[in-house]
């Protein structure tokens, strides 16, 4: 972007915190400044263009989202053509006909059903472990004393800075050892371990007040309980959070199931079955298009459904990454 | 916490009771800790091993001493290259991503009408399969493609053929890659404004800070620690790049995309060496380990946090 518009968006940025929205532009321009003349000079020529600059701000944020757009809305148009029209010259949106049937043609092309179902299973399993065990080992960190447990705490956040990529080779010689290789265990549980629930989950809880565990205690209930009764659902905020992003690390997993799964008709996930559409006989673009668009709808509706929440879940679990 | 009266039971019951939480937080810390010996320590220390040896999928595995290493070094033809790619993917991906990200963030101020919607598209390809946002790129960017399409029916011009060309095919999965992950950045930004101290803009506003002057002097400061943060994080994503080149280019043409993650996945799972592939990870992560070391190191000149 540009250095002026940065410029003139700059200055909206700086009213924002103070000013309620509706008072924005004319208030501020109403208002007699305090300071030098020059300052109430400039303080009128900016409250003169403030509308336009205002429109100006929209016309360039709507460009901006169109041209960003762009991609997934041509993608769309473009998994309802016919194979033959993908790259017509000139460009066309829509095809000589709107092929719906493409999107049906997607499941009798390989086994996707087999895919999405893959998917959802091993999204689904890997999140509920993630969120028994970042829970159990969040509240051992977060609300009970033991010995040594800061230095196990450290040692939790060293393994922290071991990035998949680096895991991957070793971890296929261990699928060998279990037997897991190809296998839904080896999708769900290689790393379901990480310690980021674990540490967000602990950062939670400690946000609790004590008391509750001592009124608990009191009242003769026991660490699991507690945790289950008392603590476990005043963190749910904390779950949903952590239960959203590990869903859609699951879902979107490409480089690990790349390497354990073998047979993909068998455990192939999503990620997996979209470049199967390119084969030996050239690429059926229609169908990878619209087999794309449809792996973006999940996650696509998550965040749809839950955008009120998107600036401060990632506020909350931003702190560790994705 | 406890609250018994005489001094003398109390440490008793006290050194009773850590005891017992002890045993209890064990119970509570059992999934984590077996998950994360058989997950991570294990397969860490196994790497080591690999990384020593020659270790063919199949076949004879045979101690190589540091011999793994040194052929990365001095005799492999890929992984120069792939340091290389890594290395200019990451300097052109990280301020690209950054100042994109933080451009919408500051544009879209409390003032635009929808800007919920907007964030919300702008963060969609952060969610959506990897694969999915790669495969649509791959078609925009095909010789009979959209962008070469438009660009030969409206201006007449024949555009380079991006995914074969050597010097285009980077900065086409950079470009990919920024569309897909900045989105992420963006919303750290926008959370970081919202929390922006109102007393501290305003003040700075009556003494005539505007514009430029207060995104430089006011605004960037208060968000440097959101920066660096985003930085940080952007800087280990870019060394982890895989799924992108994997896809658009396939590391092409010749090795010129072939980032260091790829380096890996080839030697290990298409050239069956998982050795030298584990002695590449090895130092992928010292790699990162290094640089996110130097910028801890070197944010007390940059960033300002609130004491």
């Amino acid at each position: 972007m540009s250095t002026d518009r940065t410029d003139h968006l700059t200055g909206q940025v700086a009213t924002v915190p103070g000013t309620p929205p509706l008072a924005a532009p004319e208030a501020a321009a109403a208002r007699p400044g305090p300071g030098g003349p020059g300052a109430d000079r400039a303080r009128e020529a900016s409250a003169g263009s403030g509308r336009v600059r205002l429109v100006l701000a929209h016309v360039g944020i709507v460009l901006a989202a169109a041209l960003f757009a762009l991609p997934l809305v041509y993608a769309f148009f473009s998994a309802l053509k016919p194979n033959n029209e993908m790259f017509s010259m000139p460009p066309t949106l829509v095809g000589s006909e709107v092929r719906w049937s493409n999107f049906a043609d997607v499941f009798a092309y390989g086994p996707f059903a087999t895919y999405i179902g893959n998917s959802l299973f091993v999204s689904v399993a890997g999140t509920l472990v993630v969120l028994a065990v970042s829970t159990t080992a969040g509240y051992a960190f977060g609300r009970l004393r033991w010995k040594g447990r800061d230095v196990v705490f450290v040692l939790f956040l060293v393994t922290l800075m071991v990035p998949q990529e680096v895991l991957v080779v070793p971890m296929f010689i261990v699928m060998q050892w279990f037997g897991w290789v190809d296998s839904y265990q080896s999708l769900i549980f290689p790393f379901a371990f990480t310690a980021f629930g674990t540490f967000l989950m602990r950062q939670f809880f400690r946000g609790i007040p004590y008391e509750l565990d001592e009124a608990a205690r009191v009242d003769g209930a026991g660490p699991f309980r507690t945790f289950w009764r008392i603590i476990l659902p005043l963190a749910t905020s904390a779950v949903a959070v952590l239960a959203v992003f590990t869903f859609m690390a699951f879902w979107n997993s490409y480089l690990w199931p790349l390497i354990s799964v073998v047979d993909y008709e068998a455990h192939g996930t999503l990620p997996i079955g979209l470049a199967t559409f390119s084969g030996q006989n050239g690429t059926r673009w229609d169908l990878q298009m619209a087999a794309s668009i449809i792996s973006m709808i999940p996650t696509t509706i998550i965040v749809i459904a839950l955008q009120k929440h998107l600036v401060k879940g990632i506020a909350t679990a931003g702190l560790g990454g994705r | 916490m406890t609250t018994i009266s005489s001094a003398g039971t109390r440490r008793s019951s006290r050194s009773r009771l850590s005891r017992i939480e002890s045993r209890q937080a064990l119970g509570f810390m059992s999934p984590a800790l077996v998950g994360l010996a058989l997950f991570t320590i294990v397969p860490v220390g196994l790497s080591v091993v690999m990384s020593l040896y020659d270790w063919p999928a199949f076949g004879e595995r045979s101690f190589a001493g540091l011999g793994n290493y040194v052929d990365l070094f001095t005799s492999n033809p890929d992984f120069w290259p792939a340091l290389r790619n890594s290395a200019v993917f990451a300097l052109l991906y990280v301020p690209l991503n950054l100042v994109v990200a933080l451009s919408l963030a500051l544009a879209l101020g409390p003032r635009i009408r929808g800007r919920a919607a907007f964030r919300v598209l702008f963060f969609i390809p952060v969610v959506t399969p990897i694969v999915a946002n790669a495969l649509v790129w791959k078609m925009l960017l095909q010789p009979q493609g959209l962008f070469n399409g438009i660009s030969v029916s409206v201006l007449g011009v024949e555009l380079p053929n991006f995914l074969a060309d050597e010097n285009w095919a980077m900065t086409m999965v950079v470009v990919m890659s920024v569309w897909q992950g900045m989105g992420y950045n963006m919303l750290i930004f926008s959370a970081a404004l919202e929390q922006l101290p109102a007393p501290v803009i305003e003040a700075a506003r009556i003494d005539g800070a505007q514009g430029w002057r207060m995104l430089r002097s006011v605004v960037l400061p208060m968000l440097s620690p959101s920066i660096f943060f985003a930085t940080v994080m952007t800087v280990i994503t870019a060394l982890q790049v895989f799924a992108q080149p994997q896809l658009l280019t396939g590391g092409g043409p010749g090795n010129a995309t072939l980032p260091l993650v790829q380096f890996i996945y080839n030697q290990g799972f298409k050239f069956q060496d998982l050795g030298l592939a584990a002695a590449a990870a090895w130092v992928l992560f010292v790699l990162i380990i290094g640089l996110t070391a130097f910028q801890f190191r070197a944010q007390k000149r940059w960033v300002h946090y609130e004491h």
